[in-house]
């Protein structure tokens, strides 16, 4: 049984102004000790669905259809307090801006002493107290910082702080939102290294979100690449660094600078993303589409598996795939 | 002399262990000191007010009527032969009692609502929202007057009437700093690793609103008084057999125009030396509490 299986979530944002489909359709699932990458722009609905794991999608949010199941069971029918036990002990959630992720007036020892003896009563404080020591030790922070306020603390090492709060309770699933975007890019690699390193050592799932996916390819076995609410590819990283096949992720992969090569010209994706209130008829990028044929105006594709592991949501891929991929690659 | 200097700053800094944090913060620093320095003086005088009195407060003719200040007398006596050394030492309790207990009620009654109400939000926060602005619209102290008058005299009538024009000032203090703060990260990270409810509004939201509260608080004592000297001015105070400088101004006023100017000037002047500390504090702490207000 996999550790998580998404089906056909639907989550929408019940504005004032509209309806907005934030994520539409999303199925997929994760092993046991897998990492899964979700790539996508801002909007694209990469922490929506992440939150909508741990039902935490906010106001005015809601979950409208579909199934997230966490070891076989669906979370989206248990009742809140069951819920209430299942974050942070089972899944755990990292938040983009390590600035403003700790209570400003409580000590870095008290966010885990509260965290511990939310899930097990049981344990004292001073109990909660020294494994939190030992945490703080192996994300290389000394124990006798336990008794600073987050402002003591820079940028990187708050983060560090926030991995360590999610890793305590020793979950199956961890969750980093964008988790290195407000750091800079040394700092960025000694988090994510961490990140990797705490992972092998404890055997989580992982999730990373980020709408960079040069860290995604690095660092995840599988990737989802969301666009305006959709999976738009699914696959292996290998796979899809090999050969990616939608032109969106085309045009992603080609957008990343390489290091290798002296006289690259980066291309961009021309246009911006579709306003969520009225996307276009048919698929959501046909009007950025270099290859955008008639029927992508009017009908929408659907997310079609191609191979074992590579699933795709375009009409250049319905049958005879393997043609299609050589010319796109190509152009 | 160097010494006595560094001596005495020892001994006040053991007095007072934030007074070196506080004459550090510059200019807004200093506010609050001078203004602890004038609340706890007063304080501390009403205290010790029976033992260091020349004479009784209460009793009439011990000296002649309406002397001016003398020697003997030396803030001068009133209509009744009264000292009015003694009144001033005195006649603080009251005041004091009453605007403690305002701001007491005014705190278990206005932080609660607004922390429940704002956290809760929706349809809640709207009603509770609507009805607390309905009593803040009415001018402040008619309606403390309305409800002095209703109620009658006493300690915990006048704090009550008196509450009830200030519980808005902490309700909306407290829900817009609920409302900024519960859509923060540190709270949306404790929702994500299981906190419930409770321990979210009480451990995540409420030590955050407390810096806020803390300047009401003071601000509120500075209007208690002022409010509570006002109700006792036209004659809504407490029993007057008390020594009260709010008593002292409204009965001396009548005189001030044979020239008695003592009766009322003495009094007057201790209502607005603590009014001015409450305030000072407020001012001081809010101008240090929001970097928004310092250059």
């Amino acid at each position: 049984m996999p550790l998580l299986e998404i089906e056909s979530l639907n989550v929408d944002y019940r504005a004032s102004r509209g309806t907005v489909h934030a994520v539409e359709d999303a199925s997929f699932s994760l092993n046991k000790g897998e990492t899964l990458g979700l790539a996508g722009e801002s909007g694209s609905g990469k922490s929506t669905l992440g939150l909508s794991i741990i039902r935490l999608v906010p106001y005015p949010g809601v979950i409208a259809s579909g199934h997230v199941r966490i070891e076989g069971t669906d979370i989206l029918e248990l009742p809140e307090s069951e819920m209430q036990s299942i974050r942070g002990r089972k899944v755990a959630y990292i938040f983009q801006d390590p600035m403003t992720s700790l209570n400003p007036v409580k000590r870095i020892g008290a966010h885990f002493v509260e965290l511990i003896r939310t899930h097990e009563p049981n344990t004292s404080a001073a109990d909660a107290l020294g494994r939190a020591k030992t945490i703080l030790e192996s994300l290389g922070i000394l124990a006798e910082r336990i008794n600073d306020y987050p402002h003591q603390f820079s940028g990187g090492m708050r983060q560090r702080i926030m991995i360590g709060l999610a890793i305590t309770l020793n979950p199956d699933l961890v969750m980093a939102d964008e988790p290195t975007t407000a750091l800079d890019v040394i700092v960025q690699q000694k988090i994510l290294d961490l990140l990797e390193g705490l992972r092998k050592v404890y055997g989580m799932a992982l999730i990373l979100i980020s709408h960079d996916l040069s860290i995604i390819l690095e660092r995840c076995d599988k990737i989802i690449v969301l666009y305006a609410g959709q999976i738009f590819e699914y696959a292996s990283s290998k796979e899809l660094h090999r050969a990616p096949w939608h032109p969106y992720t085309q045009g992603l992969l080609h957008s990343i600078p390489n290091i290798e090569l002296s006289d690259q010209k980066l291309s961009a994706i021309p246009g911006s993303p579709p306003d969520m209130l009225s996307p276009p008829k048919g698929c959501r990028f046909w009007p950025r589409c270099p290859y955008a044929m008639e029927e992508c105006r009017v009908e929408e594709p659907e997310l079609i598996g191609h191979e074992q592991s590579h699933f795709v949501r375009c009409f250049l891929y319905d049958k005879k795939a393997g043609s299609h991929i050589e010319r796109n690659r190509e152009g | 002399m160097k010494k006595t200097k560094t001596k005495l700053r020892s001994i006040l800094s053991t007095l007072m262990p934030g007074l070196s944090s506080l004459s550090k913060r510059g200019p807004s620093g200093w506010m609050v000191l001078v203004g602890i320095a004038i609340v706890s003086s007063i304080i501390v005088m009403t205290a010790i007010a029976p033992w260091i009195s020349p004479y009784s407060p209460i009793l009439s003719r011990v000296g002649p009527i309406r002397a001016a200040p003398s020697l003997q007398f030396p803030l001068g006596t009133n209509q009744l032969g009264q000292d009015m050394l003694s009144r001033i030492l005195c006649g603080g309790s009251l005041m004091l009692q009453v605007s403690a207990l305002s701001v007491l009620i005014c705190f278990l009654i206005g932080v609660p609502i607004g922390l429940f109400a704002s956290y809760a939000g929706g349809m809640v926060d709207s009603t509770t929202s609507l009805v607390i602005d309905a009593v803040y619209a009415f001018p402040g102290l008619v309606i403390a007057i309305a409800i002095a008058a209703m109620l009658g005299p006493g300690v915990i009538n006048t704090a009550l009437s008196i509450a009830v024009v200030y519980i808005p000032s902490y309700f909306r203090i407290v829900r817009s700093q609920v409302l900024s703060i519960k859509e923060l990260t540190y709270v949306e990270a404790a929702r994500a690793v299981g906190a419930k409810w409770y321990t979210i509004l009480f451990r995540y939201v409420f030590p955050n609103v407390i810096p806020s509260i803390v300047v009401v608080v003071t601000i509120n004592f500075a209007d208690a008084v002022l409010t509570a000297a006002g109700l006792t001015f036209i004659g809504l105070g407490v029993a007057k057999n008390i020594p009260d400088w709010g008593w002292d101004l409204t009965d001396g006023r009548q005189y001030l125009g044979s020239g008695a100017w003592w009766i009322i000037t003495f009094p007057g002047i201790m209502i607005v030396l603590l009014a001015l500390g409450f305030t000072l504090i407020g001012e001081g702490l809010s101008e240090m509490l929001n970097p928004k207000l310092q250059r």
